[in-house]
């Protein structure tokens, strides 16, 4: 017991400087996932039959296939094409990427569930598209997304471990290194599992609270989006 | 202690928390009768139902069933069997058929085989008049169908007695009817019930007895015409009359 | 691409078949897995109730990779060895066991109170009638999750690759290390996924039309 817990203190500023990478490969793939993910939505609401057509197909690639299969992809296909980017880069593309495909779900999702009658109510009122936009359906539609969003951030957290696949040095890859030296995986990887536990805690801490301070009765707030490890 | 009823009922108390809902209720059922409750809302009508078969179990009190004290029994289970329960919302397993909703019972409680499961729960939908709905899930059945299949499923396990909270209150008036019906012959059949309604055309009927009940207490009870006609209280006749208005004399 | 498919195809589709036994295997024993712990968590008494609970959320707030590596790398250190493909099977196992335990809560929730006391007027104990009533109900309301978490579980299986079991992904590493063609093999085995996962949305949706019981309304 005691040599465990000198162990974990000896192993514990790496893993911490893993997590830090684990945060930063979170952080920007989620970033990622929104700046392709919103346009994406809007394109399956508003944009015509060609332009849903496309992003219905780029939806069901990127949700087939396995990220671990995306990212050695990425990491094989960048050099052969020219492009030497790190690792880390790679990661967030891929993980990114694929991100965007369920995040477009989720906002297409909260779109259509307050539009139609609230925008006619809106317009009945004579307020202009983008006006009915902002100042009924966004803010409606931002409550609904965000529960969905929040358990896609920690899905996202979860499987920027597979970064390590691709030798990004993030947690398990941490863990990884001290296990090299200290040959004591059980101890390490538990210790892993307790971080990765104590990130998507805090994760859903922070839904929790949001939802307490701005939730109106009666706007759907549960998740509809359909979970992953 | 035995007795000669087939359902009786001494001091009964029941409370939620704080609130005491059934104050001292006593009352008793002889083979064959039909005995109905009126009473104004949450007055502890549907709690004294559910306390009989302690789906609720009481707080205070005896309840027996024949010479068996259902309220200390340790085999409730064999009871339940023996009372049958139809509710105010039909209580359909909802991923069963008409006809499994019957044959569940016998087969999974009385361990009844198969066959003769259906042949019983076939014989019991028709009593009923809905022997052509046996194979409809109870979404795709009227209020009154499904309130049909309900009695059925009571009735299938052959009970000694029929408790029916409110059976016709999420009912469609034009729907009511033959739900009463149904209710109506298994009286003249000689079917023992416990019948809490606000229907009062059924009642004055149908009804050996009427009990009228207020505020966690029975105020009277006798039979239908006497407590119409005749009541030893300003408030029994008060409240019978706007029932009547409100529901008119029923399916006749 | 299309002669590496030709090349290795029996290799590729012996790492296929394998990728679906696992999927198979760990989403229908999860779901017995599943079955057990959603009933410990809302029957179950207080202490049952609270381990369960804590299970679920420590399996789901922690990364299957990590839980992997836990019960291959880490249990051999007091004596528990597993083959590559047994580590990996259990894990999903308990994983897809957590996953399910929580859509079935929801589900059991989902039924009416009324049901369980209906079954009992009967005559039913509690525990017959959420064996014969509530659950019969509760499992058909999750069917969609269930199918749902299929899929999952065919992309997610691809990481057993990561300790070497013989699943698809491994099989294509395997390859792509003969003859070094990296990108072009993965893009073939990314593919194989892409088709075997169309096909399974598309035969789950046909199914789930099929056992549709009027009044269970599910969609994907
Ligand atoms: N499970 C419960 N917990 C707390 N209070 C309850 C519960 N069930 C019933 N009550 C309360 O007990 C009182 C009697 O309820 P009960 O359902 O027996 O009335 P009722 O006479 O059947 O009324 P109604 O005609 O509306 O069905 C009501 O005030 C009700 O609010
Ligand atoms: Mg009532």
């Amino acid at each position: 017991m005691i040599e465990n817990i000198d162990l974990i203190q000896s192993a514990l500023p790496f893993l911490l400087r893993g997590t830090v990478v684990t945060i930063q490969l979170t952080f920007w793939s989620l970033l990622l996932g929104v700046v392709v993910g919103l346009p994406l939505a809007f394109a399956q609401v508003y944009g015509n039959k060609v332009v849903t057509f496309f992003t219905a197909i780029y939806e069901r690639i990127a949700r087939s296939i396995p990220l671990l299969v995306i990212l050695l992809l990425i990491n094989y296909a960048l050099p052969m094409l020219g492009f030497r980017i790190p690792v880390f880069r790679a990661a967030v593309l891929g993980i990114g990427l694929r991100s965007s495909a369920y995040q477009s779900q989720i906002y297409r999702g909260a779109i259509q569930s307050v539009s139609g009658s609230q925008l006619k109510a809106a317009m009945s009122l004579g307020m202009n598209k983008l006006t009915a936009f902002t100042h009924i359906i966004a803010p409606q539609a931002i409550r609904i997304a965000i529960p969905p969003v929040t358990n896609e951030s920690a899905i996202v957290l979860k499987d920027t471990s597979l970064a390590f696949t691709i030798g990004v040095v993030e947690l398990v890859r941490q863990g990884d290194y001290f296990i090299a030296t200290s040959n004591e995986p059980m101890v390490i990887y538990l210790t892993v599992a307790a971080i990765y536990f104590v990130l998507t805690t805090t994760i859903n801490l922070a839904l929790s609270l949001f939802e307490k301070k701005y939730k109106i009765p009666g706007i759907g707030i549960e998740g509809g989006h359909s979970d992953a490890y | 202690m035995p007795t000669k009823h087939l359902l009786k009922i001494e001091d009964l108390h029941h409370s939620f928390g704080e609130d005491e809902v059934l104050k001292g209720i006593s009352l008793a059922l002889n083979k064959g009768e039909t005995k109905v409750i009126v009473g104004p809302s949450g007055t502890g009508k549907s709690t004294i139902l559910n306390n009989i078969i302690r789906l609720v179990p009481p707080v205070s009190g005896k309840i027996y069933l024949e010479d068996v004290e259902i309220t200390s029994t340790k085999k409730i289970n064999q009871i339940r069997q023996q009372i049958g329960f139809v509710f105010q919302d039909f209580g359909l397993f909802n991923h069963l058929t008409a006809k499994g909703n019957v044959m569940i019972g016998l087969t999974k409680v009385k361990k009844m085989d198969k066959k003769e499961a259906e042949k019983i729960a076939m014989e019991e939908l028709e009593r009923v008049g809905i022997g052509g709905f046996a194979d409809s899930y109870p979404s795709q059945l009227s209020g009154g169908q499904k309130q049909r299949v309900g009695i059925a499923r009571a009735l299938a396990m052959k009970p000694k007695l029929i408790l029916f909270d409110e059976p016709t209150s999420s009912l469609d008036p034009e729907l009511t009817g033959e739900v009463l019906t149904v209710m109506r012959n298994l009286a003249q059949e000689g079917m023992t019930m416990l019948i809490v309604t606000h229907e009062m055309g059924f009642a004055r009927t149908v009804a050996d007895e009427l009990i009228f009940m207020e505020g966690g207490h029975i105020i009277e009870q006798g039979p239908p015409e006497k407590l119409f006609k005749n009541p030893e209280h300003k408030r029994t006749r008060e409240f019978l009359f706007k029932l009547t208005d409100l529901y008119g004399e029923g399916e006749e | 691409m299309l002669d590496i498919f030709l090349d290795f195809y029996p290799l590729l589709f012996r790492g296929l078949g394998v990728t679906l036994l696992i999927t198979l295997i760990s989403c229908t024993s999860g779901t017995i897995l599943g079955i057990f712990l959603s009933l410990g968590k809302i029957y179950g008494n207080k202490l049952v109730s609270r381990t369960v609970t804590a299970f679920i959320a420590i399996i789901r707030g922690t990364p299957l990779l990590v839980q992997l590596f836990i019960i291959y790398y880490g249990l051999p250190a007091y004596g528990i060895r597993f083959a590559p493909i047994t580590a990996a099977v259990i894990s999903f196992i308990i994983n897809s066991g957590a996953y399910q335990a929580e859509y079935l809560r929801g589900s059991i929730q989902s039924v009416s109170s009324g049901q369980l006391k209906a079954a009992l007027s009967l005559g039913m104990t509690k525990w017959m009638g959420i064996i014969h009533v509530v659950l019969p109900q509760a499992l058909r309301r999750v069917i969609p999750a269930w199918t749902n978490e299929f899929i999952y579980m065919i992309k997610y299986s691809s990481l057993a690759y990561v300790i070497g079991a013989k699943e698809l992904m491994t099989e294509g590493k395997l390859i792509a290390s003969r003859n070094f063609q990296f990108f072009n093999v993965y893009m073939v085995v990314a593919l194989i996924y892409l088709v075997v996962i169309i096909i399974f949305v598309h035969l789950f949706n046909k199914f789930e039309k099929k056992v549709a019981i009027p009044g269970f309304d599910f969609e994907r």
